[in-house]
């Protein structure tokens, strides 16, 4: 009985002591930004990596879920006749949540995932403490600029996502099944505010640009340098990142678009 | 990859964000560069708005003239007055018009449209509308159709 009251309290102090740590970390990393001229560069090559090489998912589901999007909601609303507003629901479903929240998704697991098991293998090849003996600051080497270039990339794909869904589900619903382009378009700008949905959208997607890409570096700097323990972190990457997106995307929706 | 070539897909990158963002504020949400054309404000007593919503249109033969910028409910009166901002460029509204609360389709928005009077002065800033029609509330229609079959 004892015995399993103090494993209750060891998980509570090592559940703290991990937030902690990532806290520091955060700052630490957070703090530690090179001079731009060995900076910018570091920067770079981790955007190509993160963001530019996550375009063609981003766009090829953007696109597929902006033609559902149109297909689902001309089917429902040609029940009650008013299928010109389907320009109106593709475009809110995805500036207000599909944009920002499966792009966060889809980083998580493309992008956040690569970066633990990065991370995670330079650790378990002592490479992060072969630069700290050398004198160079791993956090602001390797993680600064990761942590940097996935927080810039989120919001920028997830705006590319949401216009090439909005798109697609102009691609369905004008070209394929007829709905009047002028209405799609017209309906689409008296409803959507632009201060009142497009900014929360991209709100959204920097609040989960920077949990993702803080989860991603923390777990592969925090990890078991051993094989089985990059496995474990790249799973709790992904998994944590998604149920964080998600549980955030609640309180922010709650906060945004909650009338209470 | 070399780094110049890295810097410049990086770079095009971050302008097709920019440019996504372009798209979303001016095509998605109708934003436009052009400064709010001046308004002005007249007003317009109704017994009913319901359904009503600030931001609404004001249109007059089916064009936007306006929009709807304030409901509140007047004390003395209880009924409700809604504040209409006015482009500038219609200040021929004949004085004796009348404002209609009207459904844009049979599940739409609702919308005031203005019905022109023969007046040959024009409404001006802080006017009211003389004559003004509640919206349509077909609930309340349905009810007292019923209620009134059962006598």
């Amino acid at each position: 009985m004892v015995d399993r009251i103090a494993a209750l309290g060891r998980l509570g102090l090592a559940i703290l002591s991990s937030l902690g740590r990532s806290g520091v970390f955060l700052f630490r990393s957070l703090v530690g930004v090179h001079r731009p001229a060995t900076g910018f560069p570091l920067l770079v090559t981790q955007l190509y990596a993160l963001g530019v090489l996550s375009l063609a998912i981003i766009v090829v589901s953007g696109l597929f879920i902006g033609m559902v999007l149109g297909l689902q909601g001309y089917t429902i609303l040609s029940d009650y006749g008013s299928e010109q507003a389907v320009g109106q629901m593709v475009a809110l479903t995805l500036v207000r949540e599909l944009g920002p929240v499966v792009t966060a998704l889809l980083f998580a697991g493309r992008a956040g995932s690569a970066l633990t098991a990065e991370i995670g293998l330079m650790k378990a090849t002592e490479q992060l403490s072969s630069m700290e003996m050398m004198g160079v600051d791993p956090l602001r080497r390797i993680i600064a600029p990761r942590f940097w270039a996935g927080f810039i990339s989120v919001p920028l794909l997830a705006m590319i996502f949401t216009v090439v869904g909005i798109w697609g589900g102009m691609l369905v619903s004008v070209k394929w099944l007829g709905v009047f382009e002028g209405s799609y378009w017209g309906n689409m700008q008296a409803s959507v505010s632009f201060t009142g949905d497009v900014l929360n959208g991209i709100i959204k997607a920097v609040v989960f640009g920077f949990v993702c890409a803080w989860i991603a570096v923390y777990q592969g700097y925090d990890c078991v340098p051993t094989s089985a323990g990059i496995s474990r972190a790249t799973t709790k990457t992904v998994v944590y990142s998604s149920l964080a997106v998600l549980g955030l995307d609640f309180v922010l929706t709650a906060v945004m678009f909650g009338k209470f | 990859m070399k780094q110049k070539t890295t810097e410049l897909v990086v770079g095009l990158f971050m302008i097709a964000g920019f440019a996504a963002l372009l798209v979303l504020a001016m095509q998605v949400s109708g934003l436009s560069l052009k400064a709010n054309e001046a308004t002005y404000t007249v007003y317009a007593n109704f017994n009913d708005v319901s359904g009503l919503s600030v931001r609404g249109q004001v249109s007059m033969a089916g064009v936007t003239i306006g929009r709807v910028s304030r409901i509140s409910l007047d004390p003395q009166t209880l009924q409700a007055r809604v504040e209409l901002e006015i482009r500038n460029s219609m200040n021929q509204i004949p004085a004796d018009s009348s404002a209609i609360i009207r459904t844009s389709g049979l599940l739409g928005e609702k919308y005031i449209d203005i019905s022109v009077g023969a007046d040959e002065t024009a409404m001006r800033h802080g006017d009211t509308f003389y004559e003004t029609q509640s919206s349509l509330n077909l609930e309340r229609m349905i009810s007292n159709f019923a209620s009134g079959m059962g006598r």
